[in-house]
């Protein structure tokens, strides 16, 4: 068992993301640790990236913001340095595949390895392409997270062969960032997924309330929530922490609820 | 067993180059399109409907036209001229938007967006959507609305709706992006045209199929004409679309030079260009492995051109390719030079091309006069230069507003 998937076991799984140097290159450190300690399971750090075409705006302007401070791969790596000397939580890296390709994959996993980096979300490598990546994290053992949308279908299979960390099940199409709602049918997604594979399946892409954690736990294993968090590191800037624990704390509640771990 | 997988695998690869490198909210319908076109590139009445369209309604085959005074006054090699200019809205991105807003049509699709950068993408997908009754949004970035507002006011005149893109750099390579996101949320009823060789499998290829039309026709013509191969075709590249077209066909005949030229801006020794190929490193972007402008963390750079239709930090991935084999040279030609050879043009032989084509023109400029008077050029005029007209009046310091 991973050190991911055991993030998942015996409970709903919830899992935060923030951009790596928003605010800034220590806040975004210390942020991380906010939220460890404030109950999540595992955490996110994305890697801006100048072309993001799979987000939505909060989290396209939090890598404007990042850039401004000089945010770059290696800076992310000297980032995580810093947080493995603060929590153990398990870390995941959401990097869009150039900056892995510019970077050099064998190198770029290799840092993964040595700062416990705990898998990988490449937003643009469909199945098609994973087979370049994919020898390099099995080496480095770190998971390639897969991801899943609506329209998968009769992808699914495919995709999830072999996941050994979570499955990344894309709630809605389109780009990240909060909905009020989410028209897809996620219990069938979910159970479509379930079929191919015993990972665990977290659902992301526009997860923000409570109340929809708590839908979304009766069927799935966990929750995402990036832009939700994002947006609140945006408004209140260096001064993030309180309201962060806040949210995270009810998010942890709701997903503590027995109804949400009947099944 | 193992073999077949491989090809598989390979399928839209140009050696390295290509591939399908874009997000799963993508795949079901880029496999969807992958299916649809394999099917019906080779239906007879899907080629015949095409050919009926690209004949009736766009003006195939385009003259190609044997510029007479400019090869005199040259001094060397016979020049012709490959006449998309004249094509049904005035460049060569119509043969593309036919065939796949046909191709959608075959799909049951109801609505068509695309990216635009100087406008003529974005006003042949708006003209075929209507001719074909289909609703169009396009994507331009807000940079490229105010350089080419005339060509925004004509989309919304065939009853486009314009998104000026806000984001990033304001200019093409952000109207990619956005007609993107746009898709990866409405896949059902809409088909993306992409305007150039670009993008994930299999656009790079289709397009390349759908524009080789003018390479196929310049061989028949020339022949014809002078029982002869051309020694040299010269296009202007951005994505490629128009160059690979022109290439296409030609690329077995070894002997015949492909050129493409690029867009130097202030010249490829400052920030301010677009030279991919002189410039550029391996990277995936835009759904495809090719070569982009972009720095050592894997950013893609602002890039910069006169022309908003050369104004792309990449190139299609099998140009990628002919350059890594050498089939094909790339060379960059400064603003300065293009502008002037879009009035030694208008003035050598009353033909008014876009400020992109006349990359091509600025390079025939220097390359005829090194070739003897029976060696051939051919060179691509991918478009009219009516919507450059104002903005090279400015450059000129002329106070002409469009």
């Amino acid at each position: 068992m991973t050190n991911i998937s055991n993030a998942f076991k015996n409970k709903k799984a919830f899992i935060g993301f923030v951009v790596a140097c928003d605010p800034n290159f220590e806040k975004s450190i210390d942020y991380v640790k906010t939220l460890a300690d404030a109950g999540t399971d595992v955490i996110e750090i994305g890697v801006p990236f100048s072309d993001p075409i799979a987000d939505g705006p909060v989290i396209q302007e939090a890598g404007l913001r990042a850039f401004k401070n000089g945010v770059s791969t290696k800076r992310v790596f000297e980032m995580v340095a810093k947080i493995r000397e603060k929590t153990t939580v398990p870390l995941v890296l959401l990097v869009y595949l150039n900056n892995i390709f510019k970077y050099g994959y064998d190198k770029f996993f290799s840092a993964c390895q040595q700062l416990n980096i705990n898998g990988v979300i490449i937003p643009d490598l469909p199945v098609e392409e994973r087979s370049e990546v994919a020898v390099f994290a099995k080496k480095a053992d770190c998971s390639l997270i897969p991801l899943v949308a609506p329209t998968s279908g009769n992808r699914i299979k495919k995709i999830v062969a072999g996941t050994d960390g979570f499955v990344y099940a894309v709630s809605s199409l389109g780009v990240t960032g909060a909905r009020d709602r989410i028209t897809t049918d996620l219990d069938t997604m979910v159970s479509n997924i379930k079929r191919f594979t015993d990972a665990p399946i977290a659902v992301g892409f526009g997860i923000h309330s409570p109340e929809q954690a708590v839908e979304i736990a009766k069927t799935a294993d966990g929750v995402i929530v990036g832009s939700a968090i994002v947006k609140i590191i945006a408004q209140e800037g260096t001064h993030a922490e309180e309201k962060l624990i806040d949210y995270v704390s009810n998010m942890k509640k709701a997903l503590k609820q027995p109804e949400t771990n009947r099944i | 067993m193992q073999n077949d997988l491989k090809k598989e695998q390979k399928a839209g690869r140009f050696g390295e180059f290509g591939g399908q490198y874009i997000p799963e909210t993508l795949m079901h319908e880029i496999d969807r399109l992958v299916k649809a076109y394999n099917y019906y590139k080779n239906d007879p009445t899907f080629k015949k409907e095409l050919t009926d369209l690209l004949h009736k309604y766009a003006n195939r085959p385009s003259l190609l036209y044997h510029a007479q005074r400019m090869s005199k006054d040259l001094g060397g090699a016979q020049i012709y001229f490959k006449r998309e200019d004249l094509n049904h809205t005035g460049s060569h991105k119509i043969n593309n938007v036919l065939g796949q807003i046909l191709l959608a049509k075959k799909m049951k699709k109801t609505r068509v967006i695309a990216e635009t950068g100087a406008g003529q993408h974005g006003v042949a997908t708006a003209t075929v959507a209507a001719l074909m009754g289909m609703k169009c949004e396009i994507f331009m970035g807000e940079v490229d609305t105010k350089r080419q507002s005339l060509n925004v006011y004509r989309m919304r005149l065939l009853g486009a709706k314009v998104h000026s893109v806000t984001t990033g750099t304001g200019t093409l390579k952000d109207a990619v992006n956005a007609a993107m996101q746009e898709w990866a949320s409405r896949t059902e009823d809409t088909h993306y045209v992409i305007g150039s060789v670009m993008g994930p499998h299999p656009f790079p290829t289709m397009v390349r199929d759908f524009q080789a039309c003018i390479s196929a026709e310049i061989k028949k013509q020339l022949i014809n004409e002078t029982g002869k191969l051309p020694d040299a075709i010269v296009a202007c590249v951005g994505g490629g679309s128009n160059a690979i077209g022109a290439f296409y066909h030609f690329i077995k005949d070894k002997d015949v030079r492909l050129i493409g030229c690029e867009a130097a801006g202030k010249g490829v020794d400052t920030e301010k260009h677009a030279a991919t190929l002189e410039r550029g490193t391996t990277g995936i972007f835009h759904g495809m492995k090719s070569i982009f402008l972009q720095n050592d963390d894997g950013q893609i750079d602002e890039v910069y051109s006169i022309s908003a239709g050369l104004d792309y930090p990449g190139i299609g991935p099998e140009h990628a390719e002919l350059a890594a084999q050498n089939r094909a040279e790339y060379v960059g030609i400064t603003d300065d030079e293009a502008v002037e050879a879009f009035e030694y043009l208008a003035r050598e032989e009353g033909i008014i091309a876009a400020i992109e084509s006349c990359h091509a023109v600025a390079y025939v400029k220097k390359l005829a006069p090194q070739m003897s008077t029976d060696q051939i050029i051919v060179c691509n005029l991918s478009g009219r230069g009516d919507k450059d007209v104002a903005a090279i009046a400015r450059y000129r310091g002329e106070k002409i507003y469009d």
